[in-house]
């Protein structure tokens, strides 16, 4: 049975629906991770998840349990898990209460509540500010506080809305370690809103693709990564080339479908006279001067019309007919002397395309 | 002009000399409007609260409501608890009419809805997200409500010494239920108000400059607790 369920969960503000039809399962241990953009209803969810807000429509079970029941219910419940918001708030209180407030409305003693703030304060390196007030802390350390209240009481679910979305990279590796020691420790499941999809590749077991308030797609990381099952997931998981055709030839799972003027074969058993996006990502493409013989089915010549670099890679726009985004490392085009406007062909396997039906 | 000049200084030696009818009334005055203040902090904290975090229909009215009695006429007050509490009225059989329990009580119900107003104020200043956080901590209904007057705690401190301030300073209200009565129910406002009818200015201004002192020192906690 999974800790977390929720059916035909609706959310509405101002007559608009937030939050469509969400059926989520998660179980117990595993880690979870919401991606999608901001706007699309992430928070909205994890509130509802952690029944700070009611539903406006469909049922969260929590170990089974239906939560619509009673108040008093959901305060128990609350308190086998914990939430840090995505702009976490300090109370006006000394960092040592800050943290210490959890246990102490779960009705801890007070030595047990010390022993344990102290060796949480250790962990999360706030031990020297514990009688500082919260309030004077900077954004890096509140996010650290936060993180330490919340899992000091060792929470069964631990909800957690872009943890790292205002941090420097240094304090976000170092989150992202505490978080899965922990968890793994205590086989705490986590359910994970990001933007940041590397983040969610890194942390999660599974993903959910949440736009415009409905999940498009869970799975595994590489499946909702390398197969989208639509053109807004595919859009969101950045497979930066979706091209519309239609299936002209099938043969022994090799399809040609027509992308206006050119052919591009794929693997797929979809019928002739399917409609389909073809989705090309864009580090798949590689890019020759020369038209050369590869293993790569599909070979298209161009013209570049735009390049962008970006740290060590560059991205190149190219015409052929339909445009097409290759990423190449900027050593390699700098090799192959890319420019716009010069002529180039761009290649890519039958087996990297992932073919959606429209 | 050398009259009032010849009441200062001697109000100046009263003061000083720590004469005893001044310490006497003075003493009296704070004790009732500390007292009273009490009381109605007790009452209208957690009342507060409650209309702070209930929903209810009319709530906005029922806020409104209080609003418009932060200014009642002390003697308003005065004549309801006066007509409760005289041997006719309701409460008349415990003859408290004219002892300083029921200038307490009268007091007490003076500066309810100012307590009670800008304490819900005081409330609505704590951002949600504090709210929200607390909850998600595990904080029940009542946990909640009570971090939640933590977090406001200077806000509801001025509140309840601007309730403080209009207790101490009433005069009407005073001298209806309590009578005035010398070494019983006298205190600071309404000697003053006898003293100076009587043309005894030295005791009245006397008084009066207390009365200013205690004023001073309200409105210094005040603003300091505004600033924090």
């Amino acid at each position: 049975m999974a800790l977390l369920e929720t059916v035909n969960l609706y959310q509405r503000f101002d007559k608009q629906d937030i939050l469509k039809n969400i059926n989520l399962k998660v179980d117990k241990g595993e880690i979870f991770a919401l991606i999608g953009p901001t706007g699309a209803g992430k928070t909205t969810l994890l509130r509802l998840v952690n029944l700070l807000d009611l539903p406006a429509s469909g049922i969260i079970y929590f170990g089974g349990v239906d939560t619509s029941e009673s108040a008093r219910m959901r305060t128990e419940l609350r308190r086998r898990m914990a939430f840090v918001f995505q702009k976490p708030v300090v109370f006006n209180m000394s960092v040592y209460d800050n943290v210490a407030c959890g246990l102490k409305w779960r009705g801890e003693g007070k030595s047990e509540i010390g022993k344990k703030v102290y060796n949480i304060l250790e962990m999360v390196t706030l031990s020297d500010y514990k009688d500082r007030n919260a309030r004077t802390l900077s954004g890096g350390e509140v996010q650290m506080v936060a993180i330490a209240r919340a899992i000091i009481s060792e929470p069964e679910v631990l909800l957690l809305d872009e943890p790292t979305a205002n941090l420097d990279p240094a304090s976000e590796s170092r989150i992202e370690t505490l978080i899965t020691d922990i968890t793994h420790r205590r086989n705490t499941t986590i359910i994970m809103a990001t933007h940041d999809m590397s983040q969610g590749q890194r942390l999660a077991d599974r993903v959910g693709v949440l736009l415009n308030g409905e999940i498009l797609q869970s799975g595994g990381w590489h499946d909702v990564f390398n197969s989208p099952q639509n053109r807004e997931v595919a859009n969101f998981v950045r497979v930066e080339n979706i091209i519309n055709g239609v299936i002209a030839l099938s043969q022994d799972e090799i399809v040609a479908i027509n992308v206006g003027e050119n052919v591009i074969e794929a693997v797929s058993d979809y019928p002739v006279g399917e409609e389909v996006c073809v989705c090309i990502r864009p580090e798949d493409i590689t890019i020759a001067r020369l038209k050369f013989s590869s293993s790569a089915r599909n070979s298209f010549a161009g013209e570049i019309t735009r390049m962008v670099s970006f740290g060590a890679l560059t991205r190149v726009e190219i015409d052929c007919g339909f445009p097409l985004v290759a990423l190449i490392t900027k050593r390699s085009a700098e090799e192959l002397d890319l420019d716009k406007g010069k002529q180039v062909y761009a290649s890519f396997k039958a087996t990297a395309i992932h073919i959606i039906k429209r | 002009m050398a009259e009032i000049w010849n009441g200062l200084t001697k109000a100046i030696e009263l003061i000083i000399s720590l004469d005893p009818e001044v310490i006497q009334i003075a003493g009296r005055s704070l004790t009732i409007s500390m007292a009273a203040t009490l009381l109605a902090s007790l009452i209208c904290l957690p009342l507060a609260s409650l209309i702070h975090f209930r929903r209810f229909p009319g709530k906005r009215m029922l806020i409104n409501l209080i609003q418009t009695f932060y200014s009642v006429p002390t003697v308003v007050i005065g004549l309801f608890v006066f007509v409760l509490f005289s041997r006719a009225g309701l409460l008349g059989g415990l003859g408290l009419l004219y002892t300083p329990t029921v200038m307490i009580l009268g007091q007490m119900v003076l500066i309810t809805p100012i307590l009670l107003g800008l304490t819900v104020s005081a409330l609505r200043g704590v951002e949600r997200a504090i709210i929200d956080t607390a909850r998600s901590l595990g904080a029940s209904g009542s946990q909640t409500m009570v971090l939640v007057l933590k977090e406001a705690r200077f806000a509801v401190m001025a509140a309840v010494i601007m309730g403080f301030g209009r207790a101490i300073s009433e005069v009407g209200l005073a001298l209806m239920v309590g009578g005035n009565i010398r070494g019983l129910t006298r205190i600071i406002t309404t000697a003053i108000s006898l003293e100076s009818s009587k043309g005894e200015l030295e005791l009245a201004l006397a008084l009066g400059m207390i009365l200013i002192f205690i004023a001073l020192v309200v409105n210094i906690l005040f603003n300091r607790l505004q600033q924090r």
